[in-house]
Parts: structure tokens; sequence; C-alpha cells
């Protein structure tokens, strides 16, 4: 790889031995990507909750910033493993909380602002057009590549670690014009019409693209969605397909039409009401007990927020089911503020801040919580707790809350 | 029997090893139970095999950004595969690879190489060559 004055000068030490192994783990990376040289990039976003990292990833990150580590660039978190304000009646150990204690000294230590967001294109400083940063957490990725036309790689936490301490990233992949274009093609039958089936028709077209260089294009989606809309599609296409890039065509910024990504001479795809039920089927468990109904993966945002809220209100959850809401503290103020966590609570539901459910040692708080049959709204996280130990079941947000009240399942698809 | 599989370079140091193959992809997350050191997601074509000390062989990543830092701890713990080989890796487990110095190899110039080797094949993995060489096989 081709370096500049200063990034030879980060190789050979001379910014300290942190930012030399922030270098030099990007060249290891950069190398088995071809890189020819690095991008500098505007921010970096890192996930890193204590599950993942362990004992040893902690210790990594202290022994960076005991070496006197600081990053280049302003730099924010993923949701945190652990929120510390409810940690013991959650299941959670003092030891995991102290694990999250100390990466948070680590990190403040080296400048990194402690967000712990994966929303942060709703909440901190979304990025621009053309943007190149280091993100990481796959949501965060697929939206600022998609909707917001920036760019970045699915950058895990070492590398976006790195990025931050070296204010560059390795340029390949989403860096490159030439890995944006469109690869495969698809044409949606019917537009979703809340975020649970936004959620599984971007699960099930990350599914069929199936690998993180493939590129979809998609037509028949009609008029611009949401934020939240495009959120849980992108979130649930980048959990099922490893996808960090989609293009809508009318709708997502690259995409005027099939030309601008190449797309008009691929093979289109139709995607039918019966692939988007196939990949849903699976997660349907109507009339069954449910022990926990979660709305997370992603954090909600202040309209979700109001949305749970008024579904809430005046309602009660059932004794045998807990109902747990992830939102990061940006959101959390104005929720507080506006009465919807009043009415979260009334309910009998449970406000996280800062952290995602799948993130807190999922398997360990399962076990002390004797939770199994899981609800949610979200395509991404039904995807990711089965191989924790749930048995995780999908609805939209109206039976999610129903469901809480009831005890039991309650989904109102179409068969 | 020797057989040479020729790949991208790769990341890591070169291993020996007994491969266990499946085609299925992977996810540190989604799909171990890292304590126990086996696959844990009850769809995965490895469910409930151990994935301590072999050569894993799959197709590709599927997937958040975990594997990163997870790799780097299964390592920790001696609690990990010697190397994994891919089709195509995507950037996570490259970057999780290099964070844990982890033998890592994928786009295999004979195709599929989760046709190409076999469950109990021993194998020498060289990513720093490209190369991946079976060197003993069943009845081979």
């Amino acid at each position: 790889m081709k370096l500049d004055d200063r990034e030879q000068a980060m190789l050979a030490g001379e910014m300290g031995p942190s930012c030399q192994w922030a270098i030099e783990h990007q060249m290891q990376v950069g190398r088995m990507f071809d890189a020819a040289d690095m991008v500098p990039v505007s921010q970096a976003h890192m996930m890193a909750d204590p599950e993942s990292l362990g004992e040893a990833g902690v210790a990594f990150v202290e022994r960076l910033a005991a070496d006197g580590g600081s990053v280049a660039i302003p730099m924010i978190t993923d949701p945190r493993g652990v929120d510390l304000s409810y940690y013991l009646p959650l299941g959670q150990t003092e030891a995991m909380a102290n694990l999250e204690r100390r990466f948070t000294a680590a990190c403040r230590a080296m400048g990194i602002m402690m967000t712990d967001t994966c929303i942060n294109y709703q909440t901190i400083m979304p990025p621009l057009y053309g943007d190149h940063v280091a993100y990481g957490d796959t949501g965060v990725v697929i939206y600022s590549n998609s909707v917001c036309g920036a760019r970045s790689n699915f950058e895990g936490g070492p590398s976006a670690l790195a990025a931050g301490l070296t204010g560059r990233t390795p340029r390949y992949g989403l860096h490159l014009d030439q890995n944006r274009r469109a690869t495969c093609r698809f044409v949606v039958d019917d537009r979703p019409q809340d975020l649970m089936q936004w959620g599984v028709l971007g699960a099930t077209i990350g599914r069929m693209a199936g690998s993180y260089w493939e590129v979809p294009v998609i037509e028949g989606i009609d008029g611009a969605p949401t934020s939240d809309e495009i959120k849980h599609f992108g979130a649930a296409m980048a959990s099922w397909g490893s996808t960090p890039l989609f293009h809508i065509v009318g709708v997502t910024p690259e995409c005027r039409d099939l030309a601008d990504v190449d797309g008009a001479g691929l093979p289109a795809r139709r995607v039918t009401a019966e692939d988007v039920n196939d990949l849903g089927a699976p997660f349907g468990a109507a009339g069954e007990p449910v022990d926990v109904v979660v709305f997370a993966a992603p954090q909600l945002s202040l309209v979700e927020m109001a949305r749970v809220a008024a579904l809430c209100r005046g309602r009660s959850r059932a004794a045998s089911t807990d109902m747990i809401v992830c939102t990061p503290a940006q959101v959390y103020g104005d929720a507080r503020q506006l009465g919807y966590i009043e009415d979260i609570e009334s309910f009998g539901g449970t406000v996280l801040t800062g952290t995602c459910f799948y993130q807190q040692y999922a398997r360990e708080i399962a076990e002390a919580n004797g939770w199994s049959r899981l609800l949610s709204n979200s395509a991404k996280i039904v995807n990711i707790l089965g191989g924790y130990g749930y048995r995780p079941a999908l609805a939209s947000m109206e039976d999610c809350v129903a469901s809480a009240e009831a005890g039991t399942v309650i989904d109102r698809r179409p068969a | 029997m020797t057989i040479r599989l020729a790949c991208h370079v790769g990341i890591g140091p070169a291993v020996q090893g007994v491969a266990l193959v499946a085609d299925d992809n992977f996810s540190a997350r989604y799909d171990l139970d890292r304590v126990n050191g086996v696959f844990s997601r009850p769809q995965h074509k490895l469910f409930g095999q151990s994935y301590r000390d072999v050569i894993l062989v799959l197709n590709t990543a599927k997937g958040g950004v975990a594997t990163a830092w997870m790799l780097h701890e299964m390592v920790s713990r001696d609690m990990a595969p010697k190397a994994l080989l891919l089709n195509a890796a995507n950037t996570i487990l490259a970057q999780g690879a290099a964070l844990a110095n982890m033998a890592m190899c994928d786009r295999f110039a004979d195709g599929d190489v989760t046709r190409l080797i076999r469950t109990g094949d021993n194998l020498g993995v060289d990513p720093a060559a490209g190369l991946v060489t079976i060197t003993g096989r069943e009845g081979g």
C-alpha cells in the first residue's frame, strides 16, 4: 500500500505505539482487499459491547489508552452491553458491569464520545453524500451508504478504533466507485405497511443477495419511505445478507434511475408476497405464551417511542410477560419530557438507555429471567437470537404490545 | 496425497490442522456458543459440533460486526478455530482475523472451497503465500 508522509510516520511509531498498532492493523486488512492507499475519514463509530470484547478486548483497549492513544477525528460508540443504571434487575452481574466501566473509562481517555447509539444517523450527525466515514454496526453502515450516500465498509470494533486513531481507513470496498454499482436487481410486488414488514422485506432481499460484495438495486418502491421504515429495511437486510449498500430506484440518492448504478442490464428478480412470507413464517407463534417482548435492533427513534407509548397508554402487561424497550440517551431525554417513558413504564415496560437487547449478554439474561419465547417487530433481532437459545417470533408493533398485555402471542399477519 | 489450492493472500500465521466443512455461512455472534465452543444456532449445518482447534471451511460471512472482537476473545481463552477458509470473507472477518492473529484465506482459484475440501482433511494453511495444501485425506 502507498502511504503518505504522515502515514509513514505513524508506521515508524512517531505518533506513539497506539497509532502504530492502528496503521499496522489497517495495512493488514488493506492488503487483503487490495487497497492501493488510505482515504481520510471524517468520523468513526465503534461497536464494542463487553460480551464481544471479553476481558481480553477490554485489556487491549486499556493498553491503547495507557500508551497515549488519542482519536484524531470525532469518534462515537454503538450501544453498550450494560445499562449501568439497570443491570442487576436484568440478571447481569457486577463483573459484566465492571468490564463496561473499564472499557468506558479507556474510551473516554482516548477522547471517544460515548454516545452509545446505533441510530446516530437519526440523532447525532448524519454523514453527507460522498463523505468517507469508518462506521461500525451494520445498520449504521447500510443506512449511511444507502440513504445518506456516504461511503463506509463494515468497520468492526478494532478497525473503527484504528480509523479513529489514524483518521483514515484503507481505500477498498465501498470507498471505491466501482464497488457501489448494482450487482443484482429486485422488483418488489408489494410495498410494506408497517415497520415489521419493512424489516421482513429487507431481510428477504438480503438473504437473496447473500454476500457482502453484492449490491442490490430495488424497483417497485414508489415514494420515499420514512426514516424509521428504511432503518428497519436496511438493518434487516444487513443482518440477513451481510449487505452494506442497496439502492432504491427514485428514492436513494445514488440511483435516480437504473442507469445511475449500471442496473439496467441486470436480470430482474421479483420479490413476491410468497418470498416475504417464506422468510417470516418460521417466526410465527400465535397463541403461545410469550416470555419477553423486545423493541430494539435498531434502537427506537423518538417517533417509535411515541408510537409504543401511545399503544401502552391505559393498559398494562401480563405478569408473566416482560417488555423491554431500548433507546439511546439522545432520545430518552425528549421521551421523558414528552411523557412517553411514563406511559411505557406505567404499562409495566422497562426502558433501557444506551444499550441494545442482543448486545446485553443475551444468553445470560435469558437464563437469569427464564426467557425463551421472545417477540419483537425487528426482523434483525429474530435473526440473531436463535443462536443464543431463544425461540424468537415476529409481530407488528401493535401486536407486540397486545401480546405483552395478553401474555400470549397475538400475530395478525396474514397466514 | 497432496493437493495445492491457490487463494488470495490472506491474514495471520501459517497453521496446520483438520478441516470441518459446511456449505453454510459464519458469524461468531449468530452461530456460536462461545462459552462451550460449539455451533449453537439450530439452523446451522454444523449445529452442535465443536469448532475448537479445527480449520473451519465455510462459504461466507453473515450478519454483523461483533465477530471482529469475538475472534480475539475466543483466541484469548484458547476456544477458537485454528483458521477460517471461506469462498468470500467480508471485511469483518478479515479485521477480526487481523486482531486475533488467526489464519484466514478466501477467494480460491479452483472454485467452491466447501467442495474442494472435505471434513477430516489434513490441511496446511499459508496465508502469506495464498496457499492451502491438503496433505492427507481419509481413503486418499
